[in-house]
């Protein structure tokens, strides 16, 4: 009966989401709680600095220049209908690091570093690692969310703060190898240009992205079901997870930034 | 029923159910402190769920379970941390880090918890492989350079590596050699005699049984349906102890056909 009441779906849809929104707060919480009271794991701070941080440097480079690249080409064909094409410094700065540095870079970021991190943890929870650790005297949520939780929101910044210098980059080689830009007044544009605030708005954006590419990973790897098909659907929904929450975020903080 | 208050551990009325699957459905156990209990019972039964419903690690539906006294499912993070430091535990699968090293994954304890060093911990955990006849080449290989058997025999040394006061084996000898596996039962043997260990291992293996166990307790249908003496296991005068002893398809326990 209850079946073919039209709005039953809905309520159940509903109920599901906020039963889910809950437990991310919760997980999210103990994470935070885990992040800023001893004991602090070092080392797989560290370890996660390396593989967060600098492994995903060729990814969001590679990003990066081919934005800036494409971005420059673009604002040169729409500029020059009304005759501004010597505004494509500016706007290449403006749109790299206000939006497409931190926001492409999350989103490369949420497919590299939020899969990998479900997929460890989804596996170690189907192999009872996650059990063995709390046998063992150990937290997981200090020993393995809480280390990438800070890793990320140590690495994202500098991560997007690298990929804004390689966008402008991007923009300056086709602007001046392909649309007969001088060198130094693209960058004297640029830099007269740009505002501090361009900048650490996007670098905020990125702690935030950051933040929700950990908190994907290891939410969804921690909630595994069981077996090989529980690990790669945690994968998968860490990814898209990450990647709307991104979105959704990048709106809401845009707004504030305007 | 007497409550003995000099139970090491005490398990009353556990009820565990996975959905429709009813596995455990009033279990009582009673241990003292010293004696080595070992579980039998068919493939399924519930035998890790009990030893994972007593490590805090699955909460179970109803009744309760308490170690020297203090209810581990009604208590704050804080006593719960106390008491799981008091627990080794063997996995049925191993469980071990894959990340780590297997002398790593040994000292895992004494380096994260307890705060000892690397030199040290090393040491120590060469020491508990010799225990189970690992020699130290194997110390800074990776578990999944390990065959099935040395895994087991690694979280073994692991669950004894920091000298906890109870001890939980999950199949401890499965997957051995006959005389490996009779190393291993003389291990967990000198635990409970000569440390003083108190231990609850689960086997199918009757031989291995009768070496480690002072009691012998038999789980059918989600209860304790016989529990005496090891040497009593042969002459149980129950038809279900001594059908599974046996080893024979015929008799009141129900085997699935085809
Ligand atoms: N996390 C879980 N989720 C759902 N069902 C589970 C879970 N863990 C165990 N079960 C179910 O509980 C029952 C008992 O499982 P358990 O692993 O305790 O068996 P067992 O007695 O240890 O068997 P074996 O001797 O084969 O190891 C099984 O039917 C199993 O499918
Ligand atoms: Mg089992």
């Amino acid at each position: 009966m209850s079946a073919l009441n039209p709005i039953a779906p809905i309520g159940q849809a509903v109920l599901g989401l906020l039963r889910t929104a809950g437990a991310i707060s919760i997980f999210a919480w103990r994470g935070i709680r885990a992040m800023l009271l001893p004991p602090w794991y070092f080392g797989q701070v560290g370890a996660q600095l390396m593989r967060i941080g600098f492994y995903s440097l060729p990814v969001v480079g590679l990003t990066a220049v081919f934005t800036g690249a494409a971005l420059a080409l673009n604002i040169y064909t729409g500029g020059a209908r009304f005759n501004a094409e010597q505004f494509v410094p500016n706007i290449v700065v403006i749109g790299i690091t206000r939006e497409l540095g931190p926001v492409l870079a999350s989103l490369m970021l949420a497919g590299r570093v939020s899969a990998a991190m479900a997929a460890e943890i989804g596996a170690m929870r189907v192999t009872e690692q996650i059990d063995a650790l709390h046998t063992l005297s150990t937290d997981p949520f200090r020993f393995l969310v809480a280390p990438r939780l800070l890793a990320a929101l140590i690495s994202v910044p500098l991560l997007v703060l690298i990929a804004d210098i390689i966008g402008v980059f991007g923009g300056y080689g086709v602007s001046t190898v392909i649309l007969d830009f001088n060198g130094a007044t693209y960058i004297r544009n640029t830099l007269d240009f740009m505002t501090s605030g361009d900048v650490t708005s996007g670098l905020i954006k990125a702690g935030v992205f950051g933040f929700i590419i950990a908190l994907m990973g290891c939410y969804h790897g921690y909630n595994s079901a069981r077996g090989a098909q529980g690990v790669g659907r945690a994968t998968t929904n860490a990814v898209v997870s990450a990647a709307i929450l991104i979105f959704a975020a990048n709106y809401t903080l845009t707004t504030l930034f305007v | 029923m007497t409550m003995s208050t000099s139970s090491k551990i005490s398990i009353s009325g556990v009820y565990k159910a996975f959905g429709a699957n009813k596995v455990l459905r009033g279990v009582d156990i009673e241990l003292q402190a010293g004696k080595s209990l070992v579980v039998i019972g068919g493939s399924g039964t519930g035998k890790s769920v009990l030893l994972k419903c007593i490590l805090g690690l699955l909460t179970p539906d109803e009744g309760s379970i308490s170690v020297d006294g203090q209810s581990i499912h009604k208590t704050g993070p804080r006593t719960r941390q106390n008491i799981m430091g008091k627990f080794g535990m063997l996995f049925q699968g191993g469980a071990l880090f894959d990340s780590l090293s297997v002398w790593e994954n040994v000292a895992f304890r004494l380096i994260y918890a307890d705060g000892v060093s690397r030199r040290a911990a090393r040491k120590r955990a060469i020491a508990a492989l010799a225990k189970v006849n690992l020699g130290p080449e194997t110390a800074n290989l990776g578990p999944a350079e390990l065959s099935g058997g040395m895994q087991k025999r690694v979280g073994l040394a692991r669950a004894i590596a920091a000298r906890p006061e109870i001890l939980f084996f999950d199949e401890p000898t499965t997957g051995l050699d006959p005389i490996t596996a009779d190393v291993i039962n003389n291990l967990i043997r000198s635990q409970v005699t000569a440390l003083g260990a108190t231990a609850i291992s689960i086997t199918h293996d009757m031989a291995s049984a009768r070496k480690i166990a002072d009691e012998i307790a038999m789980i059918y249908e989600g209860k304790i349906i016989w529990r005496g003496p090891a040497k009593d296991v042969d002459n149980s005068g129950n038809p279900y102890v001594e059908q599974f002893v046996t080893g024979s398809e015929t008799g009141p326990i129900k085997v699935m056909a085809g």
